[in-house]
This record gives C-alpha cells, sequence and structure tokens, in this order.
C-alpha cells in the first residue's frame, strides 16, 4: 500500500464515500492524522474535482461509490459517510450487514449523536456514530452550558450563518433535514423544552467565517457567572480538535435575550479559512477515528 | 416577451407580513381580520400573511411574533373571497412538514418562496413540491440590489426551472434607484417565460417611482403595503401606487377608492408609526442592509451606547443578508469597546 505522511506502524484503515466539500475536507485531514490511513475515496462521478485531489495525494480512488467499498468490507476499519442524508440511508442498509463502523457526517441522524466535547467516550464502541451536523457541532456544546448554568431552558434557539461557497449541493438540498437534527441533538444533550435552528447562508465575498448564535429568552433562570465560566472551558475543550473555534461575543443580556456568538475558521486544508463549518464537523469526525484507533490499542 | 403585455397587472398586499417588521411581529387577531376585509374590498390579488421574514420564522434571532402561523392564516382566510391568501417561506426558516403543510392546510392559495438573491437552489425542494401539488407557488429573490443583472438571470432561471408560476425581485434594502429597476427587471421580462414581479422599500424615497418603473419595465406582480407600513422605511405605500396607476391609466383589480379606504384603516388600528425617512433607515439604505435591521439596529445602539449608523455601515461593508440580526449585537459590541478604548486613550 502507498503510504500516507507520518503514519504509525498499524494505523486504522478508513475508506470516505463522497467526495463533495465535506468528503475533500475530511480526506486532508485523514491523511494528516498519524492514527489513519485512507485506504479508498469513493465518489459517483470519474472527474470530480474530489477525485482529483485524492490522486494527487496518491490515495485510491473509485468512481464506484458505497459498492466499490462495500467490496473492500475484511481490509476497512471504518467507513465515513459524506455523502447526503438519502444516501447515508441506503450505505448504511449495507454497511450494517457486514458489520462496518461507520462514522456519518449526513444529517440522517442513523446511529448515536456524537458532539465529541460531550460524549466522545460514549460513542467509541457503536456501530453507527451521527455527527449531527455542521451547525450542530459548532453550537449544541454551548447550548450544553446554557442549560447546565440553569434548571432548564423552556425554549433556546441556534442561528447558523455559513458562506455561500461552503455549502454545497447536498447540504441545500437537506435543508430541513440539517433543522430536524440538529433541534434533535439540541434536546438530546439540554434540557430544553423546544429548540429551533435557523440556517442562512451568506455570498459575501470573501467569505464570511462560520457564525453560530445561541440564544434563549432573558425570562430564562440562567446563572450567568456560571455560563461565563462554562462557555470559557467549553471553548478551551472544543480546541483541542477545532482549532479555530472562537467564542466572539462572551455570554450577555442584551434586554430581551441571552446569547453568545462563536465562530469557526477553518484550517484552511479543502476550501479558505472561512469555510469553518467543514473543519467542525471533519475534525470531530477525525477524533471519533482517532479515537477508535486508539481504544484498539 | 410578447406575452407578458397580455397579462393584467396583480397587486401583491403584503402590510399583514411585512407589516409586521414594523411592529415587531406583533400584530393581532383583531388587525388582521379587519385589515383582511378591506384588502378584499380594495381588490388586491393577494394578501401576504406572517412574521415579517415568513412561516416558521418567529424566534429572538428575527422577532418572536404575538400570534402563530397558523393563527394569523385562519383570522385571514375566513374573511377572503376574491383576493388570495399567500405566504412567504424562506427555507432556512421555513421547514415543509413543521410549517409548510400545516399552512397549506390552513387553506393558503399561493406560497412565494424566497432565498438571498444568490442562493436559489435552496428553493429546489419546496418549489418543486407545491408545484406537484397544484399549489400556485413564486419565488422571491432578497436584497437583489446585491446581484449583478446577469446573476439574477441566472437565478430567476433557476426558479423557472423547478416550476415556480413567476419571480419577484425584491429590493429589501429600499437601495434600487429607478434606473436599475429598469435594468434589473427590464432583463428578467427579456428573458425569461415566467411572470416578473417587484417588491420595493422606501429607504432613498424612491419606492413608488420604482414600483412605477417596475410596471413600465414589464412586471406583471408589484408588491404594496397599507401606509407603506413594512420594514425601516417602509414598502411601496398601496395607496400611492393605487393613485399613480389610476393616473397611469394601468387596469389593476384595485378599486381606489376602497384602497384609499383600507390605508386609512390601516393607520387608523395598527400602524403605530407610519414609516419615515429618518437618519437610521436612509443610512440601511446608503449601507444596503435588510431593511428589517432598523428596528434592532436602533435597540442595539441605545444598549451599548453607540452611533446607529455605523453600526449599519459596518453591517453593510460585511455583507450581512436578511436573517443575520444577531450580527448587529456583536458589531454594535466592537463598537462600543473600540469606543471605550479611545476614552482611555
Amino acid at each position: 500500500m502507498h503510504a500516507q505522511k507520518g503514519s504509525i506502524a498499524d494505523p486504522l484503515r478508513v475508506a470516505i464515500i463522497g467526495t463533495g466539500n465535506i468528503g475533500c475536507d475530511l480526506l486532508l485531514k485523514v491523511i494528516a492524522s498519524p492514527h489513519l490511513r485512507c485506504d479508498s475515496f469513493a465518489g459517483r462521478r470519474i472527474s470530480s474535482p474530489g477525485i482529483e485531489l485524492a490522486e494527487s495525494r496518491g490515495i485510491p480512488t473509485t468512481a464506484g461509490g458505497i459498492d466499490a467499498v462495500a467490496e473492500l468490507a475484511d481490509r476497512i476499519d471504518v467507513v465515513f459517510d459524506a455523502t447526503s442524508a438519502k444516501d447515508a440511508v441506503h450505505n448504511w442498509n449495507i454497511l450494517e450487514g457486514l458489520g462496518i463502523p461507520v462514522i456519518d457526517l449526513t444529517p440522517s441522524h442513523l446511529g448515536k449523536f456524537c458532539v465529541p466535547a460531550l460524549n466522545l467516550e460514549e460513542c467509541l464502541t457503536e456501530q453507527n456514530v451521527s455527527m449531527v451536523t455542521c451547525g450542530g457541532q459548532a453550537a449544541v456544546p454551548i447550548a450544553r452550558c446554557f442549560s447546565d448554568a440553569s434548571d432548564g431552558l423552556g425554549y433556546l434557539e441556534i442561528a447558523t450563518a455559513s458562506s455561500s461557497a461552503s455549502v454545497g449541493p447536498a447540504t441545500r438540498a437537506n435543508i430541513d433535514e440539517y433543522a430536524f437534527t440538529t433541534q434533535h441533538a439540541t434536546h438530546e444533550f439540554c434540557r430544553v423544552d423546544t429548540a429551533k435552528t435557523i440556517l442562512i447562508i451568506n455570498p459575501a465575498e470573501p467569505g464570511m467565517v462560520m457564525r453560530n448564535t445561541i440564544a434563549v429568552p432573558a425570562s430564562e433562570n440562567v446563572d450567568m457567572e456560571a455560563l461565563r465560566v462554562s462557555v470559557d472551558e467549553m471553548e478551551k475543550r472544543i480546541n483541542s480538535y477545532v482549532p479555530g473555534y472562537r467564542v466572539v461575543v462572551p455570554p450577555v443580556a442584551t434586554g430581551d435575550r441571552i446569547m453568545v456568538t462563536i465562530e469557526v475558521e477553518g484550517l484552511g486544508d479543502w476550501l479558505p479559512r472561512y469555510a469553518g463549518n467543514l473543519d467542525v464537523i471533519t475534525c470531530a469526525a477525525v477524533a471519533v477515528a482517532e479515537g477508535r484507533a486508539e481504544a484498539r490499542r | 416577451m410578447k406575452t407578458h403585455a397580455e397579462r393584467q397587472l396583480k397587486i401583491c398586499d403584503t402590510t399583514l407580513r411585512d407589516g409586521n417588521h414594523a411592529v415587531a411581529h406583533q400584530l393581532g387577531h383583531a388587525d388582521i381580520v379587519a385589515y383582511a376585509k378591506a384588502a378584499e374590498l380594495a381588490g388586491a390579488d393577494l394578501l401576504e400573511v406572517g412574521h415579517g421574514n415568513g412561516l416558521g420564522a418567529s424566534s429572538i434571532q428575527v422577532g418572536r411574533a404575538a400570534l402563530t402561523d397558523m393563527e394569523m392564516l385562519t383570522a385571514a382566510r375566513a374573511q377572503l373571497k376574491q383576493t388570495r391568501l399567500g405566504v412567504l417561506s424562506i427555507p432556512g426558516f421555513a421547514t415543509v412538514e413543521r410549517d409548510l403543510k400545516p399552512a397549506l392546510d390552513c387553506g393558503v392559495d399561493e406560497v412565494r418562496v424566497g432565498a438571498h438573491c444568490t442562493e436559489a437552489d435552496v428553493t429546489r425542494q419546496q418549489i418543486t413540491m407545491l408545484r406537484e401539488m397544484g399549489v400556485t407557488v413564486k419565488g422571491m429573490l432578497l436584497m437583489s440590489h446585491m446581484a449583478s443583472t446577469k446573476t439574477l438571470i441566472e437565478q430567476a432561471r433557476l426558479i423557472q426551472e423547478y416550476g415556480a408560476h413567476a419571480v419577484i425581485l425584491m429590493d429589501s434594502a429600499g437601495a434600487y434607484t429607478p434606473a436599475a429597476v429598469d435594468e434589473k427587471v427590464g432583463a428578467l421580462v427579456e428573458e425569461l417565460d415566467i411572470e416578473i414581479g417587484f417588491h420595493g422599500h422606501n429607504n432613498l424615497g424612491l419606492s413608488v417611482m420604482n414600483s412605477m418603473a417596475a410596471v413600465k419595465a414589464g412586471a406583471t406582480i408589484v408588491d404594496v403595503t397599507a401606509r407603506g407600513f413594512g420594514a425601516g422605511a417602509g414598502n411601496a405605500p398601496l395607496e400611492l401606487v393605487a393613485a399613480n396607476l389610476h393616473l397611469e391609466q394601468i387596469e389593476t383589480k384595485l378599486q381606489l377608492f376602497a384602497a384609499l379606504d383600507a390605508a386609512d384603516l390601516a393607520e387608523s388600528t395598527f400602524v403605530k408609526r407610519i414609516p419615515t425617512n429618518d437618519s437610521v433607515t436612509i443610512a440601511s439604505g446608503i449601507a444596503g442592509v435588510f431593511s428589517g435591521f432598523a428596528s434592532p439596529t436602533r435597540r442595539a445602539a441605545e444598549r451599548f451606547q453607540v452611533d446607529p449608523r455605523e453600526i449599519l455601515m459596518e453591517l453593510g461593508r460585511r455583507g450581512v443578508v436578511a436573517g443575520q440580526e444577531d450580527t448587529i449585537i456583536e458589531v454594535a459590541m466592537g463598537l462600543a469597546q473600540k469606543n471605550s478604548l479611545y476614552e482611555v486613550i
């Protein structure tokens, strides 16, 4: 097999299905990880920019999609699914029977939700791990801070804005799934009666850095000091796997609401640095795979 | 295209949707019932009802509404016979299962699916579904001053391809000039087979002139509100557009005096402050910022003791779009911090 830079002797062998923005950014992060080795990068078009990227890095590629990956069943330790909510269902139908663990980056929510800052350890033995959504990875940890700083919340909302260039066709076709999955994860990780999400796509050039605002009505009983401490700690915890994660508006009460705004700058691997919405989910997915690699040892 | 000349001009009254921006989305049941009756008498083709940002938009981010979408739609539905009931649906706020399907169950006749003017592909799912269900569906390109004519043609073609019956160019920031209207509306009329509409705002005092320019350029749908009741400096006023159409002898279903009555009724009931141009709405128009940002900007300026116009100019530099109201607070706090640094120095 080919050698990927910096690999340890016995890396986790992974396959990536889906060669769009998420798949490409993920591939570059897998290549950079000493614990992981990408043995198959699977798309459906032989001449896509993603396939070209993989070939330029010496990664085995296929235009055979899930079927080609299924044939490698006994030589793959983990499959990353970076297709679409709809395709992920089809892929899981095949992979579940083959007993291959899946880390799902689509909003299909077929397995256990994983936000590494909140529950990484619980997810390492699951056969299907759902990485929620990019907005979920960025905002749910802060929503959890609000929840922890209160006795439970009546209402919380998450508004996410991403740059147009970073939101690919699969995400655009899955906007409703995105909203439901993000809301669902918010309910699972936080004590909140009603959660709502809003997604905005911004076309400004140069691209706007991915932003998330987490807000509750001023009437909620939130301990502001506890919230400040908790948001500060959460930022550090997330920085351990997403370096460009930053609080830009620390907890503030502005009359009708209590809010926090965070931004995520990416490493600029596949798209420019403003596209932190890619990094926040691909870094989280890599953290899960690396966790599995270490647990195996 | 020739076919456009044969189409009668249609008036879409968005008083009970865009107007909700002017009262922090607090229109009540009685307001909706009273105005829906008046709009029916005035002969509006469509009455658009709901939260200012449309279905599913009631939120901290853009303002929580006094009534649910269903309460607003049910109240209006009972008053309408000839005038059709419409909603705005913006993917990212509105979802099919939670928002759109229940709205259709309330008896909505027409859905206008909106997206930022460069992001029309997010409307595909909703437009395709509505078209298959046999619902009249139109596409709305928000903040259309931000895109070139060429881009608008490409984006409008996508909406046409998905099956929409019309495309409406929204001047959400009130930043168009009549020359820009003539160019952009004219190009869309020329290049597309479906109807073209225009939705004006009054930040630079041009909403009526721009609406008339759109009609001259071939638009067959014009959006209005009573007394201009709407976001920021307000919309094109129903009564003034009706008067100008009357003078120009352009035929619509509008009944002139009944349209004037509808505007009077709005003023005497729920229009708390007639939209006007002040330094904030003018700065908003110059900066090209979404009209709905005016009220939250005033509140943030007050809270953080900064100049609202500076907030708007910075938002314009950042190129924020409709729905990014959280950025107002971030910018206001940044300005306040900068000011306090200067004071220390």
